[in-house]
């Protein structure tokens, strides 16, 4: 063997830290432009549920408010889930002047983006993490969370499925901030249902391609209900080999608690069927929605908007009314001022209709349970859910006084 | 008592039945980078991308009447096995080289202009028309590792084979480097929630073992994986193709001096490697989640698993790819939050202690 052994690892190793090298696109421009930059994940198994179709709605949102005195300039970038990465190029897009950090999926790097937002003094509006510690332990005077979070989720699924009887529970939970906020959340809203929890099992994320021994494992601590704290492709894998092994028919439900309308595209409704989901958006809600929809889809033909993506629209609509109304250098000057004016703004839009945000950067709109529709159900391309429950605003989320955060307190 | 350190017996064999399912799969894509690397000296990079392009070529089979994006992408794919087919006949034809490669050119590039034609070109209208119902999961298993086998062998010939002069790490580069090309574009073009491919109806269901329910499909993973691994083994280690590959690998000039194309069997060994991550693809199609992301995760395990077993070694991989599957299974047991980790330990142990793997040659 002519190859040596260092060798060959040596450059293992360097490949795999030069898939690391982030894309980055460089904010440039006059002092009358506003820049919003959306840091997403472009390559990895959150891209459809956030990614491309989040910058197409932030675009979107732009073009809609057009010229008001001052332009919009949408940039992008790829943090590869990386809580090391998101916060780098959240702190070099900060010192090159963008004011604002949009989306940010994935929990451990929108923690790491909240303390860079914070200290720099710009502003993040949260849509795509689902993390509750962004409106309670770890808030922040810069931060907005826009869409949705972990609580939210556990009080629309969590309560519902132990009010069906589901009242035994078993987690299967990805390892890191999004899994344990999710499955803590849930596991409180089961106890105080007089639900029990049997047990859970945390999977290393990214990295888990199967999940049947933890299934299996769910499968003998006879839970009524496997809850699945994770999302994106996890979910999904988790969801079809729970058919394979035949869970489902011996009665075992699935609570996918967070899953999305493009999750339920990739799983097919023949598999997908029957599971339940919360949304605080969903295209075919309204002519607004529906309008809304059609104008975004027509810039991602192969990707409908879930609610991460509108919110990114709704998220930057909102700001960009702020901005005008408080002056675009008050706005660029300090962060925290200009999220304060957005609290202090009733947001309005196509996609969510009537919100507010709270005093702790939670915004506060309904929240909806839907099932999966039946093939044969679905009467169209992208036609997966019908609503089951409405959640209204002041109840969808955690109140104010339980979160702890400290801008509350104060 | 039924319970080993807390755990019940019958769960333990559950998750022991489990590990070597994955382990199966780890065997099969090992193997294929173990002959790619044993034969070639190439560090097969872009595995993990064909692995994936497998369960792909599955997915776009099935639905070559129903999504627009199958019956495009199968037919940008089949480009490869066409040029090679034309190649071939040009070259009855003692067509001289220049004009075969102008020829080459000239057909992709036409090849590929008419798949962006409205409605994917010709050639996706038709597979549309004769397929309208797709082609069923037996088909994929035949045609995928043809297709994709068939991209091996182009990728060999156009660039692989300028490398061999050069140092190993170049083709480890530019294999590494044509994986990522591959996986941007599927990514570009199917996005990455991936997409629905059913287990056939021949193999649903599942058998009741007592210990656990264990779905047909799995088991025929298994056996699936055993055939194909003793076969391989068998072809390498006891027939007289074998004899000539791996005398080939040892003194090519020699072996060529007796009459014996070396650069075509260096070419044909390439593609059979790919073949056989298709072939893992398409078995992994049913039960994982098709997207392009799927090669990725399962690439690093096994490139472990080739470092652990002794880079080369075919019966090592094999053994090492079963043997590792059983331990990351127990490790999701004992350890959940570790068994992403653990085969990486267990490589950092095997490497200071037996530099060479379990089963090479030092």
């Amino acid at each position: 063997m002519e190859l040596s052994r260092r060798a060959w690892l040596g450059t293992a190793a360097v490949t795999t830290l030069s898939t690391a090298l982030p894309r980055l696109t460089r904010a440039q421009g006059a002092a009358n432009t506003v820049r919003i930059g959306v840091l997403t994940d472009m390559s990895g198994m959150y891209r459809d549920n956030t990614g491309p179709t989040a910058v197409a709605c932030a675009r979107q949102a732009a073009a809609e408010f057009g010229n008001r005195g001052f332009t919009v300039e949408v940039i992008e970038a790829d943090h590869q889930n990386r809580p090391d990465v998101g916060a780098n190029l959240a702190r070099q897009w900060f010192d090159q002047g963008v004011d604002v950090v949009l989306d940010v999926p994935t929990s451990s790097v929108a923690l790491a983006v909240n303390q860079v937002a914070r200290e720099k003094n710009k502003v993040m509006l949260n849509s795509g993490a689902a993390t509750s510690d962004l409106t309670g332990a770890q808030c922040s005077p810069n931060t907005i969370h826009w869409t949705y979070d972990t609580w939210m989720l556990a009080r629309s699924n969590g309560g519902a499925t132990v009010r069906a009887g589901g009242d035994t529970w078993f987690f299967i939970t990805a390892d890191y901030a999004f899994g344990h906020a999710l499955e803590r959340d849930t596991m409180n809203f089961v106890r105080q249902a007089g639900g029990r929890v049997l047990g859970n099992v945390r999977t290393p994320f990214p990295g888990t391609t199967d999940f049947s021994s933890f299934l299996v494992q769910a499968q003998a601590s006879r839970a009524k209900v496997i809850g699945l704290a994770n999302a994106g492709a996890d979910t999904q894998t988790c969801v079809k080999q729970a058919a394979e092994f035949g869970l489902t028919r011996r009665g075992i439900r699935l609570a996918s608690l967070l899953l999305f309308i493009n999750d339920v595209h990739g799983l097919g409704l023949q598999t997908a069927q029957g599971l339940t989901c919360t949304e605080t958006f969903y295209w075919d809600m309204n002519d607004q929605t529906r309008a809304f929809t059609r104008r975004i889809v027509a810039r991602t033909p192969n990707n409908y908007p879930n609610m991460i993506h509108a919110g990114c629209y709704s998220a930057t609509l909102h700001y960009l009314k702020a901005v005008a109304e408080m002056g675009v250098p008050a706005a660029k000057a300090s962060g925290m001022e200009a999220v304060n004016r957005m609290k202090a703004m009733p947001t309005e839009d196509d996609a969510f209709g009537r919100g507010s945000v709270r005093a702790d950067g939670r915004r506060i709109i309904p929240s909806f349970l839907f099932e999966v529709k039946a093939p044969a159900e679905s009467r169209g391309p992208w036609d997966y859910l019908k609503l089951e429950q409405t959640t209204p605003a002041e109840e969808a989320f955690r109140p104010m006084a339980e979160g702890g955060c400290a801008l509350v307190r104060s | 008592m039924d319970e080993i350190f807390g755990i019940p017996i019958p769960l333990l064999f559950g998750q022991l039945l489990l590990g070597l399912i994955n382990g199966a799969f780890y065997a099969m894509l090992s193997l294929g980078l173990a002959i790619i690397f044993g034969l070639l000296n190439i560090i097969n990079f872009t595995h993990g991308a064909q692995f994936m392009m497998g369960a792909f070529v599955a997915w776009m089979l099935l639905s070559l009447g129903s999504a627009d994006a199958a019956r495009i992408g199968l037919a940008l794919l089949l480009l490869p096995l066409v040029v090679l087919l034309l190649d071939w006949l040009w070259l009855k034809l003692r067509l001289a080289q220049p004009i075969r490669l102008g020829l080459g050119v000239f057909v992709s590039a036409a090849w590929i202009a008419a798949c962006f034609l409205e409605n994917g070109g010709p050639v996706a209208r038709a597979l549309g028309a004769m397929f309208p119902n797709g082609l069923s999961y037996w088909w994929a298993l035949l045609i995928g590792p043809i297709v994709v086998g068939a991209s091996g062998v182009l990728l060999e010939r156009l660039m692989i084979a300028q490398l061999y002069k050069l140092d190993h790490l170049y083709g480890l580069l530019l294999t590494f480097g044509v994986g990522l090309i591959i996986e941007g574009i599927f990514r570009n073009e199917f996005g990455s929630s991936g997409l629905p491919y059913r287990i056939p109806p021949e193999l649903s269901g599942a058998w009741d073992l007592g210990f656990m329910f264990m779905p047909v499909y799995r088991g025929w993973v298994v056996l699936a994986a055993l055939i194909l691994c003793l076969a391989t083994w068998l072809v390498i280690e006891k027939t007289r193709l074998g004899a000539y590959l791996r005398a080939a690998t040892e003194r090519a000039e020699l072996v060529q001096a007796f009459g014996i194309n070396v650069p075509l069997m260096i070419t044909l060994t390439y593609g059979a490697g790919v073949a056989l991550a298709a072939v893992g693809g398409v078995l992994a199609a049913p039960i994982y989640s098709v997207n392009p992301q799927m090669g990725v995760n399962l690439i690093i395990v096994v490139f472990a698993v080739v470092v652990i077993g002794g880079m080369g070694s075919i019966l090592g991989s094999i053994l090492v790819g079963f043997g590792l599957g059983v331990v990351e299974g127990l490790t999701k047991v004992f350890w959940p939050e570790a068994s992403a980790t653990v085969i990486f330990v267990i490589m950092a142990i095997v490497l200071l202690t037996r530099p060479a793997g379990l089963f090479g040659r030092a």
